[in-house]
């Protein structure tokens, strides 16, 4: 009799389903998992041996690129570590402007989820539904900071700038008539306040529309249901965090737990699975959506009514207004020392983490007064869940190992960093 | 300091004693230091003593203290610091432990503990060089096969010493040495602590 041996199956890196530069290295028996190994590093730019060798505001930057679908929750973190050890206060109108793109940014993350997460498991019209609403929001990023993507916008001590008063519009052009882009244009007449407000009018319907496609759609629920299936205990031996940790039917989220910014006045709830499968992890990434619509409606109210600053006016932190330096020699110099040599933080070392869409990003930073970090150490959520890889494939399918990558919801900016 | 802080640091002295080496308490976060001989007995007794009870660890990291405040250090290199969390306490604990030698820094694993250490273990062995004693599988992680060297150390040149390109005469990927030169933009510097003081 011929003697039967595992086969063993490299996936990856450059597959579609890998969420970016995954290599697995899959043991087979038949089409049942028997051990997944996966290797990453792939990505890996050394940001932290980076940040060590530049001022503190000069990797900021780096925070966009490490989970590059949920830039601004990066860059929250980093600029929390920063003032939890400088001690500086953050005005309440900077709070709450990062705590609504905070949101926005979950929206975005999450719709890039179940976008990616459809088309692996074969659902090819979520992606296109997900990106028509993504679109406003990267177009709420764009108003704001410049940029689309890696907008470098939070910095230690507030935020960069106020939020503004006009919407940038389409114009007509060659290809699209005054006529035809009117419609497009209605939303961006006001401010970016009001895009926002009739957004998150909009959103929960389109929510609905989504949970009709997919919900108690047949094939999703045979992909999905039973699948992954972690128990709360070993969720917790693996360090799970954020919904894979609320899927598995334990309530911790950042935000309620130890709420940070102004989370503490938002009124808001948290979802929570029982099976702690791929499908509950699906509903509860899609209440979180609900949620945060919540939120971003409540800071919308608040910001149209409570004008102020937007970063502190401690001018060792950021650097003062143009006008304020041209006309005082105070302020130009620290505007020269600023530039130069950058922000000195005072001896110490602080791990300052925020609910991520993904889970609980961290950073821990240790600072020996210096203008430049001495430690930095980025905690990535993906790259806990994706140790968690072989415990979660082991018995399953091979159609199923890219339903658990999926659900795990891994960027490979912020596991290689 | 609040209640909860104390609390904790109360049941710590209560539980661990002498185990503790130093109990620091800054900016709301507490910080123990643990000799690595105590390490694994000290972790467990974290993990399991209800008025401790960490069942999760975030995060270890490794962090080489060679060139901390630009003066040269004394005393022990590289150490192994883990940021333990505890659901059913809401409360964080950040414990050092020290590798005794410097030449071989080695800790004690507690893959047995904490499950999700396994991958940042790795990743400090990595990056670090180091070794995790009882880890059973201290691959590297982050790094390209075959790399030589602890990239995250103090006296690793930010550039690194070799570089990939496509080598069109042997038609493959070669390693050679750098070519490009390290470069400082903004210099590193360390003030004294009442500089710039108005007062």
């Amino acid at each position: 009799m011929a003697e039967l041996r595992n086969f063993t199956l490299n996936f990856g890196p450059q597959h579609p389903a890998a969420h970016g530069v995954l290599r697995m290295v899959l043991e087979l028996d038949g089409e049942v998992v028997m051990r997944a190994d996966p290797h990453i590093g792939l990505l890996h730019r050394a940001t932290e041996k980076l940040a060590e060798n530049k001022t503190w505001v000069q990797s900021l930057p780096y925070m966009d690129r490490l989970d590059y679908v949920s830039m601004m929750c990066n860059e929250h973190a980093y600029c929390m570590a920063i003032e939890k050890l400088i001690g500086i206060e953050v005005p309440v109108r900077a709070q709450y402007i990062r705590v609504m793109f905070d949101e926005i940014t979950r929206v975005l993350n999450h719709l890039l989820w179940i976008g990616c997460h459809g088309l692996d498991v074969g659902a090819m019209t979520m992606v296109l539904y997900a990106f028509r609403e993504r679109e406003d929001l990267v177009d709420a990023y764009e108003a704001v900071s410049g940029a689309r993507m890696h907008a470098a916008y939070y910095r230690p001590g507030g935020v960069y700038r106020d939020l503004p008063d006009r919407m940038p519009q389409y114009r007509e052009s060659k290809w699209k008539s005054a006529a035809q882009i009117k419609p497009f244009n209605e939303a961006r007449s006001g401010s970016l306040l009001d895009f926002l407000d009739d957004f998150v009018t909009r959103f929960p319907k389109l929510l609905d529309e989504y949970e009709t496609l997919l919900t108690d759609n047949r094939i999703w629920k045979q992909r999905l249901v039973d699948v992954g299936i972690v128990t709360p205990e070993r969720a917790l031996q693996r360090g799970f965090s954020g919904a894979m940790l609320r899927g598995s039917g334990i309530a911790w989220d950042l935000r309620k737990k130890q709420p940070y910014e102004v989370y503490d006045r938002l009124d808001f709830d948290i979802p929570v699975g029982v099976n702690g499968d791929s499908y509950d992890r699906y509903l509860v990434r899609m209440e979180e959506m609900r949620q945060s619509n919540r939120i971003i409606k409540q800071c919308i109210e608040w910001l149209r009514v409570n004008p102020g600053p937007v970063i502190t006016d401690n001018h060792k932190v950021a650097p003062p207004a143009r006008e304020g330096m041209k006309s005082n020699m105070e302020e130009l110099i620290h505007h020269f020392k600023l530039c130069t040599e950058g922000i000195h933080v005072p001896e110490g070392e602080a791990y300052s983490a925020v609910e991520h869409p993904k889970g609980e990003f961290g950073i821990y930073m240790i600072s020996d007064g210096a203008n430049k970090p001495y430690r930095m150490k980025i905690r990535a959520p993906g790259y806990v869940h994706l140790s968690a890889m072989d415990e979660m494939c082991r018995g399953h399918m091979l159609a199923d190992v890219v339903t658990i990558i999926g659900t795990q919801d891994v960027v490979f900016g912020e596991i290689d960093r | 300091m609040s209640a909860k802080l104390e609390a904790l640091s109360l049941n710590l002295q209560k539980h661990l004693g002498e185990r503790i080496k130093s109990l620091k308490i800054a900016l709301g976060e507490v910080t123990i230091e643990i000799d690595a001989a105590d390490y694994i007995d000290a972790m467990n007794t974290l993990r399991d003593e209800p008025e401790l009870q960490f069942e999760e660890l975030v995060d270890l990291c490794g962090v080489d203290y060679s060139t901390y405040g630009n003066v040269e250090q004394v005393g022990k290199r590289y150490a192994a610091v883990s940021h333990l969390l505890s659901i059913a306490n809401n409360w964080r604990l950040r414990v050092r432990c020290f590798a005794p030698d410097d030449s071989f820094p080695s800790v004690p694993s507690v893959i047995a503990i904490w499950n999700s250490v396994n991958w940042f273990e790795r990743e400090a062995f990595d990056l670090y060089g180091i070794v995790f004693r009882g880890h059973d599988d201290l691959r590297r992680i982050l790094t390209d096969y075959g790399f030589i060297g602890h990239p995250f150390r103090k006296d690793f040149p930010i550039s690194g010493y070799v570089e990939m390109r496509y080598d069109p005469d042997q038609q493959r990927v070669i390693y050679q040495p750098v070519t490009i030169e390290p470069r400082e933009v903004t210099p590193r510097i360390v003030r004294e602590a009442t500089y710039g003081d108005v007062e």
